[in-house]
């Protein structure tokens, strides 16, 4: 025998597995590439040139989608990660308690209903409210945001509550320190890689939504996600692999940063 | 003494409603509540231009199955809806199955990697996981469609003259969905491959099994809770699924989520669209349930 005999090795598998890898990529791939495409093919490849990311810098309402999107994921992300931080220190650490079931079935509501149904639902009920008061601003999408953000601001900073040693808040709270105060100087400065990740999740999740944003939109409200799924109608030119190429950008970063993150030790 | 633990008692707890009173109020406010008015909606009258007329009315529950002719008057069932349910339920089962087969072997390749490698790997899982769904989406377009890279490259090679209608079919459909929706059935696999007791399959192999025994016998049923969560992890997406079928089908093949939509703009049918955003929500969760389910009955055996 030339090889030994490998007991976690199942036939045809690892060629499966590098083909998984493969597809999942090469999209991707080519539509990086394309985006530095001279010419408006994605599939003859002409020569590079940044002209694609130029023409989505100086469309107008790219730039107002863009900063609509930025202005929308970080209100949802802050409204998001506060809710998630008093509801994860009222949730862990603690004895099972009356309608404990029940809040964690509505905390994790958003990740159980699917987005169509939940995009519906808010469509209904933001048009009474808007019929009511007659205002059409960007509220709405920043309620709904955060609505669907907080489960994903929550899980990291459970998990981050959930590994934190007590004894240090018994010290402080044995050494006459007032509830808050032992939040603001003990728990806060261990609790924040599990904050920053929570709050990173949040924003991704905001930026990239589609179908709540698509509903809940009044005119002329588009985000870059809503914006895209509006081009695609049309003819498409590789700006939206521009638009897109710096999306996917960004996504890396924070996958990367947020592995990081989970990373640090207490 | 007893009065004062009591006391401190009310006072954690008020003071655990307080935390979690803004997440609470934005939960209900914008996700639960307005479930609740879908549902009263559903019973409603549409009105002409959209929205409802305060009258009650079965006419929405009754649509979403039925439909009357509109020359005879007589009862039938609603084929264009019937077939988009079919042709969701169908594409759903497909995208699961064909997720789990490209999913497995890859978790598996991952979970008997060296220790140090794994983490690398499931990033290159997790990236895409993390990428915008419409992005993701899109790449796909670009690879298939008529003046896309497949066909550029077969015409390119002369194997075809004009290009493959690939796109705006059910076969786009269900290739976006598998490429979107992989990396769900890829994370709990490999979380429960992960933990996989290899002694286990080296038994096996010293009572003369098999690789596809041992795989059969002994891998799949230990990896099973894994199976199941990924499964349902794919199909629940996959059957609300809006955007995949939406840049995917182009408009002629619809799936539920289209089908909803469609009441809202320029179907102008409200109440229809309540009642089937409750049905599509039913079915989620009695494949939800029947997950919990499958999932309690797996721990007694656990060893």
């Amino acid at each position: 025998m030339s090889k030994a005999f490998n007991v976690s090795r199942q036939n045809g598998f690892t060629t499966i597995a590098i083909t998984c890898f493969v597809l999942l990529y090469l999209p991707i791939i080519l539509l990086v590439v394309y985006s530095f495409n001279s010419g408006t093919s994605v599939a003859i490849w002409e020569g590079f040139s940044w002209r694609w990311y130029q023409s989505a810098w100086q469309n107008d309402q790219v730039q107002e989608a863009t900063v609509r999107s930025l202005i929308i994921a970080l209100w949802a992300s802050a409204i998001s990660t506060t809710c998630a931080v008093l509801a994860a220190l009222a949730t862990t650490r603690t004895r099972k308690f009356k309608g404990q079931a029940a809040v964690f079935a509505m905390i994790n509501q958003p990740l159980m209903v699917p987005e169509i149904v939940t995009a519906v639902a808010l469509l209904i009920f933001f048009a009474m409210i808007k019929v009511a008061t007659g205002y059409t601003g960007l509220a709405y999408l920043i309620v709904a945001h955060s609505a669907f953000c907080i489960p994903f601001a929550y899980l990291p900073i459970r998990a981050r509550l959930q590994g934190m040693d007590l004894s240090l808040e018994q010290a402080a709270a044995d050494l006459y320190a007032t509830p808050f105060k032992v939040f603001r100087r003990i728990t806060l400065p261990q609790l924040w890689p599990g904050i920053l990740a929570g709050a990173m999740l949040a924003f991704v999740i905001s930026l990239d939504d589609v179908v709540i944003t698509e509903f809940v939109k009044s005119a002329g409200q588009d985000t870059l996600p809503t914006y895209m799924l509006g081009q695609l109608r049309r003819v498409v030119t590789p700006e939206v692999n521009a638009i897109s190429t710096v999306l996917f950008g960004i996504s890396v970063t924070f996958v990367i940063a947020f592995t990081v993150l989970g990373k640090i030790k207490n | 003494m007893a009065d004062l633990s009591s006391a401190a008692e009310t006072r954690a707890s008020r003071r655990r409603w307080l935390l979690l009173a803004p997440a609470l109020f934005i939960l209900v406010f914008a996700a639960a509540g307005p479930l609740l008015i879908t549902l009263l909606y559903s019973f409603l009258t549409p009105g002409d231009y959209g929205g409802v007329e305060w009258q009650a009315s079965w006419q929405a529950w009754f649509n979403v199955v039925m439909e009357r002719d509109i020359f005879d008057d007589t009862l039938g069932w609603s084929d264009a809806h019937l077939s988009i349910f079919w042709r969701s339920v169908k594409l759903s089962l497909m995208t699961t199955v064909l997720c789990l087969f490209f999913g497995f072997p890859t978790a598996y390749f991952i979970a008997t990697r060296p220790k140090k490698q794994r983490d690398l790997w499931m990033l290159l899982i997790i990236i895409p996981f993390w990428t915008n769904l419409l992005i993701r989406t899109f790449a796909v377009v670009e690879l298939i469609r008529a003046e896309g890279t497949v066909n550029t490259l077969l015409i390119w090679l002369g194997i075809i003259d004009t290009p493959i209608q690939m796109l705006f079919t059910e076969f786009s459909i269900l290739l976006g969905m598998v490429y979107v929706y992989l990396p769900l059935m890829v994370l709990p696999l490999y979380a429960s491959m992960e933990r996989l007791d290899f002694s286990l399959v080296e038994a096996g192999y010293d009572l003369y099994a098999t690789r596809l025994k041992v795989l059969r016998r002994v891998i799949l049923p230990l990896v099973k809770p894994g199976v199941i969560a990924g499964s349902i992890l794919v199909f629940v997406p996959s059957l609300g699924a809006y955007v995949t079928p939406r840049v995917m089908g182009g408009g002629n093949q619809l799936m539920i989520g289209n089908l909803i939509e469609l009441q809202f703009g320029q179907g102008r049918n409200w109440p229809l669209g309540a009642a089937l955003s409750i049905t599509l929500l039913a079915i989620v969760m009695v494949a939800l349930m029947a997950y919990v389910r499958a999932a309690g009955n797996q721990e007694p055996h656990r060893v």
